[in-house]
């Protein structure tokens, strides 16, 4: 065997330098389990890079993104804007299962059956949290705010103006350059509205009353798609409201509202999309090792429960990615 | 185990209240920064995104080492990790710097179609 040669070339300087190699003790002082999950978490973590760094050069590309806190600024139950309000509590959430895992492991050390289980359970609960937090996160960006994968109604002006009002005059909102604005959608078509003329006025306010913030054009209803004094209305039904613009080389010019960048959407749904998978499967494999627990099958191995610490280590890389994906696309 | 049971819990504590903190120092800095909490402050980008990286980092060490116990493994094990995790370092510097490329080529074109137009 191969080895063997080995053994005699290093056995004449050094006799202790293979005894990791024999058998009697393990490379790197870990089981092979562990270590492969380090090594699976490594190349996870590559993939997540790869995602975030694809991110970053498209919105280094941009004259403009989104800003974040207009974006991501809606609350359950609460009107108005509350920035990262809801998303620290989604973060708070998964930091907490973070704890509950890590009691898990240390009772799982003590070989204390009953704490592992009590703990493991907790963290299951967090981490269903926190893929509620996300469900109604994406709820309310793909129904409310009309966002896709491809399309972004999230843009962001590059020069300061003002917004005209229904006669088609300067109003009195004026914006600067930098502040996103979201396209609302008009309720026209389709269905209802074509159906009955009386319903159509009713569905374009309850669109509006969703958005308080859309102060200055919440008494008029764009009926059909078309050119109106205030806004254009594409065939979609997106809004894009007119404005004079007051600074830069094309003062004075009256433009409308444009999209977002066309990646937005969906550079958000994948990399969170991915994260949350990855924290849904997490739950699965807590729930299958949850059982086992209960089961008494780790108790047998005495390796001071040693597959709770692997799905413990996948767990706060899952926890680590959101700090990540935390700060691209929420705080920067 | 490099410590015993009670000493462990102590510092699982000690970490997540340490995260939490920096997590809402985090917050606080975007929000600020931005001009949400005191009137009209505004922060410099450069200063603000410096301070929210560095703590971003922190964080990601407090949980790579404490909670997954990188800390407390053997150093090849460590090295074996962290080293290849290195090679995103240049990695995020070349793409965004291509990144940065594209948007000035990008208004390169516009304004070159501009000429056109007024030709």
């Amino acid at each position: 065997m191969a080895t063997d040669t080995l053994d005699k070339k290093h056995t004449d300087h050094d006799s202790t330098a293979n005894a990791s190699w024999d058998g009697a003790e393990y490379p790197f002082k870990v089981g092979y389990g562990k270590l492969m999950i380090w090594y699976f978490l490594l190349s996870d973590a590559f993939t997540f890079a790869g995602f975030l760094i694809a991110y970053g050069t498209l919105r280094f590309s941009m004259p403009s993104w989104p800003v974040p806190d207009y974006v991501f600024s809606t609350f359950p139950f609460l009107e108005g804007h509350h920035p990262l309000l809801f998303v620290t509590l989604m973060t708070f959430v998964l930091l907490f299962s973070s704890f509950t895992m890590i009691r898990a492991v240390q009772e799982g050390h003590r070989e204390n059956r009953r704490g592992v289980a009590i703990w493991m359970g907790l963290t299951i609960i967090g981490g269903l949290g926190f893929l509620g937090c996300q469900a109604w996160e994406w709820t309310t960006l793909i129904g409310k705010e009309h966002m896709s994968v491809t399309t972004n109604p999230f843009g962001t002006h590059t020069e300061s103006g003002i917004y005209l009002d229904a006669e088609g005059k300067e109003s009195s909102e004026v914006f600067a350059a930098g502040t996103t604005y979201l396209l609302h959608k008009a309720t026209f078509g389709g269905e209802h509205a074509a159906a009955a003329d009386h319903t159509e006025e009713t569905a374009a306010h309850g669109e509006e009353a969703a958005h308080a913030d859309a102060a200055g054009h919440g008494g008029h209803a764009y009926k059909a798609p078309g050119d109106y004094p205030d806004a254009v209305v594409d065939e979609r039904g997106y809004i894009h409201r007119k404005y004079i613009v007051s600074d830069g080389e094309h003062a004075g010019r009256t433009k409308s509202e444009s999209f977002g960048p066309k990646a937005f959407g969906a550079l958000f749904f994948f990399i969170t999309g991915f994260h949350g998978f990855h924290v849904f499967s997490g739950v699965v494999f807590l729930l299958i090792i949850l059982i086992n627990v209960l089961s008494g099958i780790y108790v047998a191995r005495r390796n001071g429960n040693e597959m709770v610490e692997k799905i413990g280590l996948y767990w706060h890389f899952v926890d680590l990615v959101w700090v990540f994906v935390f700060l691209v696309f929420y705080l920067l | 185990m490099a410590h015993d049971y009670t000493g462990a819990k102590k510092i699982a504590l000690k970490t997540i209240i340490i995260l939490a903190v920096v997590t809402v120092v985090e917050v606080l800095v975007a929000l600020t920064g931005k001009g949400y909490i005191i009137e009209g402050l505004h922060a410099p980008k450069l200063i603000m995104n410096t301070v929210m990286i560095g703590m971003s980092l922190y964080k990601a060490y407090l949980i790579v080492f404490e909670f997954m116990h990188m800390k407390y493994e053997a150093k090849g094990l460590m090295l074996s990790v962290m080293l290849p995790v290195c090679l995103l370092i240049w990695a995020i510097i070349a793409f965004l710097y291509e990144g940065d490329a594209w948007k000035g080529n990008r208004q390169t074109v516009q304004e070159r179609s501009k000429v056109e137009v007024s030709k």
